[in-house]
């Protein structure tokens, strides 16, 4: 099933990604300074799915960045695979609420760009892509434009994208908020299937709790701002999963109720925040 | 119950024909009323001849475009010849222009982006001689590059390079982050990055502001040959005003009006063919 080729060149029993007391403060120095993540730790295991639920600036998004390497930490210290990580890196493959896709290239094009980054031949490329495009239900999309695809078109077009880089960490920033309920249950679907594929680990962000117990081996909950970590909770429930079996009631009410505290001191911080402004103005 | 009605009609004709029926009717308005101002003897014809009176007669003054035939007894073909030449020479003149301010600016544009060092060195005099007119240039051109077409150039460009830069800056900013992101996931270099990302994302927007500059590079190209650079259908406009002649000033006004026209219409097909994705 695991045809990540990067996973076996770690150490033995280290986890994908290992997360130590990892702070992040937004403009560290300044007077604007934000604190977004605090002494947070967490393990993702191999082909583990781990979703993010937390309402929104609670930094869940923030710790993405972080392990993509795309932005760096203020304290405390993110490895993958036992090395530290130190920038971006294909292995850590981040896909983006809005299709990051480049709209001046065709699907497969698209989709094989990593590959021509990797100097991987034309025609090879071509090959791999096409062959990525199917598995993930575009084939005969190939030569379309990215805006001439739906949104969940292009959500899929852009995992192909990232599965072309062989990641064995497949980093999710809320890819399916800006699509519609029914496209969003499908794509969860399909994400599932691609995960169980890949043989990756997923780090999934969302705030919606119903997204979350689709998809999750684990649930981490985020306090508010600044984001660190409230209760993790497992669920281990087959997949698919119905969003009618009594089960997931109770953990849904459980949710709710973990979020729900959170989601006001967010709103009172926010509150808060807007009656310094108006003071200020 | 009407809007079903409308678009059958609307097949009737594809979209450039509807357009091209009323760019006709806008012009013949235009026109029918002048010439109805002429008809009724408002409008006096050594001031302000009507359209079929300075376009009828174009060997007239197409004898003028030119010191050549201006003085000498040239044949018919002539005269057309020195037309398609004068108008020939500001066109070139325009679209070098464009192509150096174009290619110019989007080098520096991205050179500064791509260096902070070569930024910090080279914005504050971009920002300084940003508001300096391109008149202002006008005499250092020809300085510079004395005669011909080279001054002519030289003030099309710099017209575009100031704004054209500025906006390459701010096409660059507003990308959306995730573009660059995900390139340097997927493990591109810096130039990469640069060449293969940020530059074909912000071409169609830099395109669009090179079309909106379009007829400030003509106008800037008619200022330069009408204070003599040499030629082309500035230096006619200043012919027919020292000579008083409405009916060569009137003509060369249509034939820029029609220069501009068509560029701009190449231009459009230019960005709808080859640059046809959004930023």
């Amino acid at each position: 099933m695991s045809d990540v080729s990067n996973a076996t060149t770690a150490p033995d029993g280290a986890p994908a990604i290992s997360c130590k007391s990892v702070g992040k403060i937004w403009g560290m120095g300044t007077d604007r300074a934000v604190e977004a993540l605090k002494d947070f730790s967490l393990d993702v295991g191999q082909n583990e799915f781990v979703v993010l639920l937390g309402p929104s600036g609670c930094g869940k998004s923030t710790l993405l960045y972080l392990i993509a390497g795309l932005e760096d930490l203020t304290a405390g210290a993110i490895e993958g695979h036992g090395v530290t990580v130190t920038g971006p890196d294909s292995d850590r493959s981040l896909i983006f609420q809005e299709s990051s896709l480049y709209p001046w290239l065709s699907v497969v094009e698209n989709v094989s760009f990593g590959l021509k980054l990797r100097g991987m031949a034309k025609g090879k490329r071509r090959k791999v892509a096409e062959r990525l495009l199917v598995d993930v239900g575009l084939g005969g999309f190939e030569s379309k434009r990215p805006d001439e695809l739906s949104g969940g078109m292009r959500q899929r077009a852009a995992v192909a994208r990232a599965l072309a880089m062989e990641p064995s960490v497949l980093l999710m920033d809320e890819p399916f908020a800006a699509l519609d309920v029914q496209t969003r249950t499908k794509l969860q679907d399909f994400l599932i299937q691609i995960w169980r594929d890949s043989g990756a680990s997923v780090l999934f962000v969302t705030h919606h709790i119903d997204e979350a117990m689709a998809l999750a081996d684990r649930v981490v909950v985020f306090t508010a701002r600044p984001g660190t970590i409230k209760s993790i909770v497992p669920i281990d429930l087959p997949r698919p999963r119905d969003p009618r079996d009594p089960e997931l009631h109770a953990l849904r009410d459980h949710l709710i109720d973990l979020l729900a505290d959170e989601v006001d001191r967010a709103f009172a911080e926010q509150e808060q925040i807007a009656d310094k402004d108006k003071i200020r103005a | 119950m009407s809007a079903p009605t409308v678009k059958a009609r609307r097949k009737w004709l594809p979209g450039f024909a509807t357009a091209a029926i009323w760019s006709i009717a806008s012009v013949a308005l235009f026109a029918g009323i002048w010439e109805f101002c002429w008809y009724m003897r408002w409008a006096n014809p050594m001031l302000m001849p009507p359209p079929h009176m300075f376009l009828q007669d174009v060997l007239y003054v197409g004898k003028l475009f030119d010191k050549s035939t201006r003085l000498g007894n040239p044949s018919d073909i002539e005269i057309v010849l020195t037309i398609l030449k004068t108008v020939g020479a500001t066109t070139m003149r325009v679209i070098i222009g464009l192509i150096a301010g174009l290619v110019v600016s989007l080098a520096v544009g991205m050179a500064i982006r791509y260096s902070p060092l070569f930024g910090k060195l080279v914005m504050p005099v971009i920002n300084l001689l940003a508001p300096v007119s391109p008149i202002g240039w006008l005499p250092v051109a020809m300085l510079i590059f004395g005669l011909g077409d080279a001054p002519a150039i030289f003030l099309v460009y710099i017209a575009l390079f100031f704004i054209m830069t500025l906006a390459t800056l701010s096409l660059i900013d507003r990308l959306p982050s995730s573009y660059v992101q995900s390139a340097r996931i997927m493990g591109a270099s810096r130039l990469q990055i640069f060449v293969l990302v940020i530059l074909p994302a912000i071409l169609p927007g830099l395109f669009v502001v090179l079309r909106i500059n379009l007829f400030a590079a003509l106008m800037i190209v008619l200022i330069a040959e009408s204070v003599g650079v040499g030629g082309g259908l500035g230096l006619v406009v200043i012919i027919a005003r020292n000579t008083f002649d409405a009916q060569l000033a009137f003509f060369t006004m249509f034939i820029i009006g029609a220069v501009g026209f068509v560029l701009d219409i190449a231009l459009r097909q230019i960005q709808r063919r080859v640059l046809y994705w959004q930023a």
